[in-house]
């Protein structure tokens, strides 16, 4: 086990979705710059994209929709608290975006005429742009990496980020989860890319890796961040999928939806009138769950078999393939049966809703030269595109930031106190499993935090993970792979407290299901049409407070402002 | 890694030791995995389970050039 220095001008960090397009981006804007990708896993099969992807879910097309249009449906959808500026900055790049991958052999589903063939499924406007052979995407990305000469990575998990004068970004530190090394990167510049914390919430199956984001997406860019003294911003608005039933999957509307598909109650009845994934539809799905209405199934039974046929070429081949399998063990046929749905545990996640590592339209953290893209920053709904287009304003920003900059100093200090925190675990004689300790504090998760929220419940939650935190000074490790599961433990902690902490200061309900806090029942927009920001203060621990929401740069009309709360269908509609 | 390796008890991955050539150098399932469950046994030469961390995603199996690797569901969700 030793330890080993690298020297870079930008480091991304995450090789999935949003970090390629950083790297590639840098290092197209100066090639004389060393840039490094560094991924947990290996970068060619990274990341939520690796087995490709069914649909872009927020394609802004031309004839279809315009930027002003999308960022006027997902600040509503959204509940109003969005920065406008960060949705218009993916907006207006979203094309050029989807005609590069084009380019580069990506395949979208085209009319007669070769364009796009945009779908309806959000609630207001159309977005969506099925990729029925979309299974390659990962693998024409990581030719356009090598092509470029990004240097790569593979196995390494960074751990912790260096900070220099003035709290400047100096670097990371890594594990590598294969030999043992300890790594210390130097950098100029950092692009954190390292996804949702997807291992927030326990699933119900009670399998730690059963999640629906990549189990790779520990947290971990949370908690480097926050301890690098960046703002963390809508930590209260959790992620909560609707997913097939212990599968945990996307079933997925954006693809069956097109087609004829949709959700249905137990009777049968429709209840809902978009399945967009927001909070608002989520609470209607929790609602029926809840109700004598439930199960809710995605119901696809009424189509044509050839139709049933061409989804199941899309779900069984792409995205998250091993559905099919999952369905024969169950003798589920979407032809003749209904498919259980239910919701997902919860996470931490931006690109899905809206909580992460607070950037500005330049993907600019608080942290100098410090970046967030995809997953992991709090732009609203931004799914895979928006990681894509965030990560290459990332990556072009990081290379301006780096003019005129010498590294900034290493403090040896910060260095040997994360080689003592990682490396603990492989010297106690005995001790509990990372897998042990990992389970109970992803048990009380659930317990404690998901909704409804319960200020009696957060604050034993808050109280149970103080005594977790010290269990983690009792995990034992017996290789490298287990100090690295080890110390995803620390990022989830982590995650887990500052999600109740901001839980608890927003004391209003909004988001729908995201934030149902029924000791505070009513949206308040007079005390909170604001960011919650949470970040590490003096004393170590972590302080929350407002942002203000910029103004807007397309203002919402009165009318319009509550459409996402108006999804529920209240008379049986005719099937 | 330790030069042996124990298999997880009823591995829901599965090599077919009979159409695996990980002797032939092959370690691709190995490399492709994000979790970075299986691994290479030095002492028998055959390809493992070590961790039931499995997401099935399969990377394993569409990168192993001769259809080795078999993913199954994890039981608990099955
Ligand atoms: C099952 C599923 C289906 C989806 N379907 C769609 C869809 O149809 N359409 C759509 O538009 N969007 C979809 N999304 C959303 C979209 O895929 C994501 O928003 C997007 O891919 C996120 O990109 P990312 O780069 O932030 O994260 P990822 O692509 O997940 O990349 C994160 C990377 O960081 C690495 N990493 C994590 N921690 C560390 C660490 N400590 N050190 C080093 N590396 C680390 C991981 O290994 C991983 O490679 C889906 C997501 C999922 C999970
Ligand atoms: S299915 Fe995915 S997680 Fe499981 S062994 Fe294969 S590559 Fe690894
Ligand atoms: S990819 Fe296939 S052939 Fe290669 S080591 Fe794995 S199982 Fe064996």
């Amino acid at each position: 086990m030793e330890t080993r220095t690298l020297d870079v001008d930008v480091l991304v960090v995450g090789g999935g979705t949003a970090g390629p397009l950083a790297a590639i981006r840098a290092k197209e804007k100066d090639r004389n710059l060393r840039v490094l990708l560094l991924d947990k896993a290996n970068v060619k099969r990274a990341g939520a994209i690796a087995e490709g992807m069914d649909s872009v879910n927020n394609a802004v097309i031309p004839g279809h929709a315009t930027p002003e249009q999308y960022v006027r449906e997902i600040t509503i959808a959204n509940d109003g608290i969005v920065n406008q500026a960060t949705i218009h900055a993916y907006a207006s790049r979203s094309h050029d975006m989807i005609r590069k991958l084009d380019g580069w052999g990506v395949k979208f589903e085209k009319d007669g005429n070769g364009d796009y063939a945009v779908k309806k499924v959000h609630h207001m406007g159309a977005y969506v742009l099925p990729m029925p052979e979309g299974y390659n995407v990962k693998k024409v990305i990581y030719r356009q990496i090598r092509k470029v000469g990004v240097e790569v990575s593979n196995r390494l998990t960074a751990t912790r980020l260096l900070t220099g004068g003035g709290g400047r970004i100096a670097g990371a530190l890594a594990l590598d989860s294969r030999s043992g090394d300890f790594v210390v990167v130097r950098a100029r510049a950092v692009i954190l890319c390292t996804g949702a914390a997807g291992r927030l919430g326990l699933p119900a199956s009670g399998y730690l890796f059963g999640t629906y984001e990549n189990p790779t997406n520990a947290g971990d860019g949370y908690s480097m961040a926050y301890h690098a003294g960046a703002e963390l911003s809508g930590l209260e608005c959790f992620q909560i999928n609707p997913l097939i039933k212990d599968y945990n999957g996307p079933a997925c509307a954006y693809v069956t939806g097109p087609f004829g598909g949709y959700t249905v109650n137990a009777k049968g009845e429709r209840f809902i009138k978009s399945d967009y994934w927001s909070g608002q539809m989520m609470l209607e799905f929790w609602r029926e769950l809840e109700s004598g209405n439930g199960p809710v199934f995605l119901k696809l039974d009424h189509l044509a078999p050839e139709t049933v046929t061409r989804i199941e070429n899309i779900l069984h081949i792409t995205e998250r393939p091993t559905r099919g399998r999952f369905h024969e063990g169950r003798h589920t046929d979407y032809r003749s049966d209904l498919v259980e749905m239910h919701i997902s545990e919860i996470g931490l996640c931006g690109g899905h809703s809206a909580s992460g590592v607070w950037v500005d339209e330049h993907a600019r953290t608080t942290v100098p030269g410090l970046y967030a893209a995809g997953d992991l920053c709090n732009v609203a709904h931004n799914y895979m595109l928006g990681a894509m287009v965030f990560g290459e304003i990332a990556g072009g920003d990081a290379v301006d930031f780096l003019d005129g900059q010498a590294h900034a100093a290493i403090d040896q200090d910060q260095v040997e106190a994360e080689r003592k925190r990682l490396f603990a675990p492989l010297g106690r004689e005995e001790g509990f499993t990372p897998a042990q300790v990992e389970y109970k504090l992803r048990r009380m998760v659930n317990d404690y935090l998901q909704p409804p929220k319960v200020t009696a419940k957060m604050e034993i939650g808050l109280r149970r993970f103080a005594e977790i935190r010290e269990d983690l000074e009792r995990i034992k490790a017996t290789s490298p792979h287990e100090l690295m599961r080890a110390i995803e433990v620390h990022a989830i902690l982590d995650c887990a407290e500052l999600a109740a902490h901001a839980s608890l200061y927003r004391t209003e309900s909004r988001w729908g299901l995201y934030h149902h806090y029924p000791e505070h029942p009513e949206r308040n927009d007079a005390e909170w049409f604001t960011f919650v920001e949470v970040r590490k203060g003096a004393d170590g621990r972590p302080v929350c407070f407002k942002r203000p929401v910029p103004p807007y740069l397309f203002p919402i009309d009165e009318q319009d402002r509550d459409a996402y709360n108006r999804l529920r269908i209240d008379a049986p509609a005719a099937a | 890694m330790p030069a042996t390796i124990r298999e997880v008890p009823n591995p829901s991955v599965r090599i077919d030791h009979g159409k695996c050539i990980a002797d032939k150098g092959c370690r691709s399932c190995i490399d492709s995995c994000p979790l970075d469950i299986l691994a290479f046994d030095e002492g028998d030469g055959k390809v493992k389970m070590a961790y039931d961390e499995c997401w099935y995603c399969l990377p394993c199996e569409h990168d192993c050039p001769t259809k080795a690797v078999t993913v199954s569901i994890p039981y608990l969700l099955r």
